[in-house]
């Protein structure tokens, strides 16, 4: 039955997770969905990576979801990540002044994705880090992790939840630099080097 | 050794019977698939093995994943959300009009969120490079659409009933009908991607991502229900599929939203 009784709380339960399949190329990747940042916005970082398997293959069907505050800390409440153009009835892009804090990448044939975005600012306790949200096929429910920047150790020690990840596997978190504002994150879903993912409650 | 669908049939059941095994000692029911259900063969080198580390939103309000990326008028056309409009000519297939309530875990519509939808066309095949199903294509058809959700949590799609297409994962393996949906809610942790049914597919024992949702009041869930009072006359056939998002949400921010 899935017309929800909202009268009855019991009834309110939450609609299970299905794969993206493998067919979602046109239809949720948009132009310039990594191009979060700005046009010649100071605060520009580059970001890429591979999302790669637990035999260690790139994904050449996953896509990111990247979702961060502004340099300051603050979080955009602003829309117009995927404008359409009501003419054409095609993507317009963003408008390259106004900061989203969203995007959407879909790795290539190489597995390997890209975005640029604003150094994101830390909030409360938190060193500054990205909300990141992977897709593929073959994962039932997608996976939560985040994006740390090295350089600030103390932010990164104070951190609430790389304090508790294990000193191992803490590393899976926090993006290598690669210079002049550039950043090597990989996601490996599985195996040796398993990416820390999250769960929230 | 080729795989077949009745060693599929198998593996489906033993899941089944060792989720009812669980439930009967105890633990909670599963609202969720499992991300290393091995009868959806893809999931095997994709699934994490590690646990996933827990955190309590509640103890940090400061937490990103607790606001959500906006979406506005900007983000749609007026159109988007009628996927038999976007060509010149009428895309072939029984015409269906989808509707239902966005809500999260309290019953609370979720009002102004990005809503998408893709599927496959009437003959079961997708408007993607990659397909290879051996069915036609519909050269008025895309299967693409979005739209924002209304005060209520309203949303309303008019599109094509997609066709069951087979998927090469064993053999004879058919998906049945569905409609992919991308949803967002007040919060990134609500984030939810899955799959829409239809009322009585006959391929739904056979098919392991369906399946995936082992809870069997779960996996109706994701069924759509035929209304005929949403059936407009000389047009389409009314389905209705509202739709709950589970993950926590900072309810002090949004009061009053």
């Amino acid at each position: 039955m899935t017309k929800i009784d909202t009268s009855r709380p019991e009834t309110v339960l939450p609609t299970p997770s299905h794969t993206v399949g493998p067919f979602y190329g046109h239809a949720l990747p948009f132009p310039g969905g990594g191009d979060i940042a700005p046009v010649g916005h100071p605060d520009t970082i580059a970001l890429q990576g591979y999302v790669l398997d637990g035999a260690g293959a790139p994904l050449p069907d996953a896509f990111v979801e990247l979702w961060g505050p502004d340099p300051d800390g603050n979080i955009p409440q602003v829309d117009g990540s995927m404008r359409r153009d009501p003419a054409s009835g095609g993507f317009l892009g963003r408008n390259g002044v106004e900061f989203t804090g969203w995007g959407r990448v879909q790795t290539d044939a190489n597995g390997h994705w890209t975005a640029r975005t604003l150094r994101p600012g830390a909030r409360g306790r938190n060193a500054p880090y990205l909300s990141a949200c992977v897709f593929a096929r073959g994962l039932l429910v997608h996976l939560y992790t985040r994006i740390y920047l090295p350089g600030d150790e103390a932010a990164l020690a104070a951190d609430p939840l790389l304090s508790q990840v294990e000193q191992a596997r803490r590393g899976t978190l926090i993006a290598e630099d690669r210079g002049d504002g550039t950043y090597r994150f990989d996601i490996r879903l599985q195996g040796e080097g398993e990416t820390v993912f999250l769960e929230f409650r | 050794m080729t795989l077949t669908q009745a060693d599929i049939d198998l593996e489906i059941a033993a899941q089944h019977a060792a989720y009812e095994k669980r439930i009967a000692d105890g633990a909670p029911v599963e609202h969720q698939p499992r991300r290393d259900y091995a009868p959806y063969r893809s999931s095997l080198l994709r699934h994490p093995k590690q646990p996933p580390v827990s955190i309590d939103v509640s103890k940090d309000p400061e937490v990103v994943e607790l606001s959500s990326p906006a979406f506005g008028e900007r983000d749609i056309t007026e159109i988007d959300n009628d996927l038999t409009r976007q060509h010149h000519g009428e895309p072939i297939g029984e015409r269906i009009t989808v509707s239902g309530r966005l809500l999260d875990r309290d019953g609370r519509p979720i009002r102004g969120q990005l809503v998408e939808i893709w599927q496959a066309n009437s003959a079961g095949r997708y408007a993607h490079q990659r397909e290879q199903h051996d069915a036609p294509l519909d050269p008025n058809f895309t299967g693409v659409g979005r739209t924002l959700t209304g005060d209520d949590g309203q949303y309303h799609f008019t599109t094509i009933q997609p066709g069951p297409y087979p998927w090469r994962q064993h053999l004879n393996a058919w998906r049945p009908a569905h409609i992919h949906f991308s949803l967002f809610g007040t919060a990134f942790t609500q984030r939810l991607v899955t799959q829409m049914y239809f009322p009585s597919d006959p391929l739904f024992p056979y098919d392991p991502i369906i399946q995936s949702v082992t809870d069997d009041a779960a996996r109706q869930r994701l069924v759509a229900t035929y209304d005929h009072n949403l059936s407009v006359p000389e047009f389409s056939m009314g389905y209705v599929w509202d739709i709950v998002l589970d993950g926590p949400h900072a309810t002090w921010i949004e009061e009053g939203r």
